[in-house]
């Protein structure tokens, strides 16, 4: 005959949870941000040779998904996290910057490789290269290295999830803020909606 | 058929169009040659259509600031015979204009389109010739020489 | 209904059924998960149907070719990597052949040799990243993670002899960077003997897979004659059957010394030239360059691995030359024009990727708006390489 578990008295089942740790009591920030930094969804914006090894990234040595960061999403508008993954040059900044817009808040930011940290080896003689995305959209974390290993861009992954700790659930000043000081750059570019060819 | 074969033959038909055959003096390198800018295209015509010489494929097209002059310069290959010829359009800087080969290449059209976005040749007679690498309303053309570097471009600042 | 509301008469395609929908112009890119870098086209369509379609390039223009004209010539072979950054050891092989022959520089043979298995290996590389985001776009993820994986053993392979994963720099003018250290070729021979099988494996997952075909077969064609005129090369047009290697037809390094076959399209599984046939193209080329592989391993000699005549400071003498090898998207040339200095005059990279993209035009017209996408991967571009 199978033994079979003693019955629970209903008046001590609360205590019996509580006492077996069962429960765990937290803020809902804390709880919020948990939750935030267990699914970071990047977005799928590769410009470049990094963006080769954002790929390796999301597959199978490095893995991503490990990390709570799996779904690269296709869309900036499901998207947390934008990788800026190679040069940004000047016919593309506009485009980063919209796509910026796009992203819901909170947002962050990782500027992957030297090119799009400061220009890179393109600094002196590229024209046609923004000299670091910072001109463009405000950069959260940045990833050095032409092109960074993926371990590298793993490491700034936790580093965007450890500002995602410490986040103020009703301060959202810090986006905000963000936004205001890069009001100027980029936006002049801005192509009018529905102008054709730009 | 070799290279000087092919130089030849040209030389042959067209002997007014062309302005001089080679590498002159003692340069490295490949031998060319210097063709008039009002004759190119009946050259490449002619080079495409005749059954002899078949140089079916524009291999490339590039322009090249050599400092005074301009130049438009073709490899052009025939895969029947396994020759490369190298044509040289020289252009004067002020008004540098050629025909355009589009109708006969189907490659020549976007590699005319660099040339002209990056040195401002102008290839008449090409369908759409607009910028193709640099952004629509970028000044200048800047592979030329004298190229100044923009200062900045729409509010994004390029000397830091 | 006054005249200029109504749409104007379509000489074009249909829809099945004739029904008739409006014109709708459709904007794919510079950001889109299939277009494989920042590539932009736009369609218009007939419903489903692309009745036009015009390529907007140069979101990722990096001035390669100022930058070339304001370097020295050792210091253009970085920026070559950064050309084709899938097969950055191709590119600097390209550009250092071009100057090469400029200076008239004799190579060490065990360089040459070295150059070789770099080149094949990374052919492979390339390949393999092609067969993996080419299954993704037909919505196949499984392909993705097995190409990555063997790729990872290359990178790690080229990531012992110059200690980059991309963008090696490793293949100087004169010769190479460094020697390869004890025991790397044996680690190659044992790469080789793992890759060949998984070959095989390749085949079964996705090349042979009936959905992959139904999606892949019939699908822009590209006939040879368009692809000749258009100046493709590489497998875009081996995918059409043309027979064109420049490994073959004008060997460089020792290609003529070593016996392999070029893959060409034979419309199996539908028309000839269709982006299955582009796609097989590339598969059977792995097998190829393993194969090529194994017998320049067979013979590497022991010895320097640079020309002692390149310094620190090239001066090419006077001239210009035009000097092309094959990429793994085909026909890499360089145009190098030199007046006797330390810097070149011009550097013109004629990418062939630039010229595979252009004919795409010419094969989506016609089709449907979910092909292009696979129309897209079966040319297997890198913007780096189009827009320089």
């Amino acid at each position: 005959m199978p033994p079979t578990a003693p019955p629970v008295n209903p008046a001590n089942q609360n205590q019996d949870l509580l006492t077996k740790d069962t429960i765990l009591l937290t803020t809902v920030e804390d709880f919020v941000n948990w939750c935030r930094r267990s699914s970071v969804w990047p977005l799928t914006f590769g410009l470049a040779c990094c963006a080769i090894e954002m790929m390796a990234v999301g597959a199978t040595k490095f893995d991503i998904d490990r990390f709570g960061s799996g779904p690269f999403r296709g869309t900036p508008r499901q998207a947390d996290l934008m990788i800026v993954a190679g040069t940004v040059t000047h016919k593309m900044a506009p485009r980063v910057k919209r796509l910026y817009d796009q992203m819901a808040e909170p947002k962050y930011v990782i500027a992957m490789g030297a090119c799009t940290i400061g220009g890179g080896p393109y600094w002196k003689y590229g024209y046609h290269v923004v000299k670091g995305v910072d001109l463009v959209i405000p950069v959260d974390v940045h990833v050095v290295g032409c092109p960074p290993r993926p371990e590298a861009l793993l490491e700034g992954v936790f580093k965007i999830q450890d500002l995602m700790k410490r986040e103020k659930l009703l301060d959202r000043l810090r986006t905000y803020h963000k936004r205001e000081t890069y009001k100027g750059a980029g936006n002049a570019a801005m192509p009018a909606p529905g102008t054709p060819g730009r | 058929m070799t290279r000087a074969e092919a130089h030849a033959a040209i030389l042959a038909k067209f002997p007014d169009a062309i302005v001089r055959d080679g590498r002159e003096g003692k340069e490295a390198g490949d031998p060319y040659l210097v063709v008039k800018a009002e004759r190119l295209h009946d050259v490449v015509k002619w080079m495409k259509e005749d059954p002899g010489m078949r140089f079916e494929v524009l291999q490339c097209l590039s322009g090249v600031d050599y400092g005074k002059d301009l130049a438009s310069v073709y490899h052009l290959d025939s895969w029947t015979n396994k020759v490369t010829v190298c044509l040289r359009v020289e252009l004067p800087r002020e008004k540098p204009e050629v025909a355009s080969i589009t109708d006969l290449y189907g490659a020549a059209d976007w590699h005319e389109r660099e040339a002209y976005d990056l040195l401002g040749i102008t290839y008449t007679g090409h369908p759409k010739l607009v910028r193709i690498l640099c952004a629509e309303d970028w000044v200048g053309y800047p592979l030329r020489k004298d190229y100044v570097f923009p200062k900045e471009y729409h509010g994004i600042k390029n000397d830091l | 209904m006054s005249p200029e509301l109504q749409s104007p008469p379509l000489a074009q395609p249909r829809a099945p059924g004739d029904v008739r929908t409006e014109e709708m112009l459709l904007n794919i890119g510079p950001q889109h998960p299939s277009t494989h870098g920042v590539f932009r086209v736009v369609v218009q369509t007939d419903g489903e149907i692309v009745l036009d379609s015009e390529p907007h390039i140069g979101y990722l223009h990096r001035c390669f070719e100022k930058i070339a004209e304001s370097v020295d010539y050792l210091k253009v072979t970085p920026y070559t990597d950064r050309l084709d950054y899938l097969a950055s050891m191709c590119n600097n092989l390209g550009y250092c052949l071009t100057v090469e022959k400029l200076m008239g520089l004799q190579i060490p043979r065990r360089a040459t040799r070295l150059r070789m298995i770099v080149a094949e290996l990374n052919r492979v590389a390339s390949h393999l990243l092609a067969f993996g985001t080419y299954g993704m776009d037909s919505g196949a993820i499984t392909p993705f993670l097995h190409a990555f994986r063997d790729r990872e053993a290359i990178l790690k392979l080229f990531e012992i002899i110059c200690g980059q994963r991309l963008n090696y720099n490793y293949v100087r003018i004169g010769g190479l960077a460094e020697d390869a250290p004890p025991r790397w070729l044996d680690q190659v021979a044992a790469f080789v003997d793992f890759f060949e099988p998984k070959i095989d494996e390749y085949d079964a997952l996705l090349s042979y897979n009936g959905i992959f075909i139904k999606r892949a077969a019939n699908i822009g064609v590209l006939p040879a004659a368009t692809a000749i005129s258009w100046g493709c090369t590489g497998p875009v047009l081996r995918g059409s059957g043309v027979r064109r290697d420049i490994r073959k037809d004008e060997p460089y390094l020792e290609y003529d010394k070593v016996e392999f076959d070029v893959p060409i399209g034979r419309g199996e599984v539908g028309t000839l030239g269709d982006c299955w046939d582009r796609y097989m193209v590339r598969v059977r080329e792995m097998r190829e360059a393993c194969k090529i592989v194994r017998q320049v391993l067979k013979d590497v000699p022991e010895g320097p691995v640079m020309a002692p005549e390149a310094k620190k400071v090239l001066r090419p003498p006077k001239g210009e030359v035009y000097y092309r090898i094959e990429n793994p998207r085909g026909e890499l040339g360089f145009y190098v024009v030199s007046d006797g200095k330390d810097k070149a005059v011009r550097i013109k990279c004629r990418s062939p990727a630039f010229c595979n993209l252009s004919v795409l035009r010419e094969i989506a017209h016609g089709c449907m708006l979910a092909d292009m996408i696979m129309i897209i991967g079966s040319i297997d571009f890198v913007m780096g390489e189009v827009d320089r």
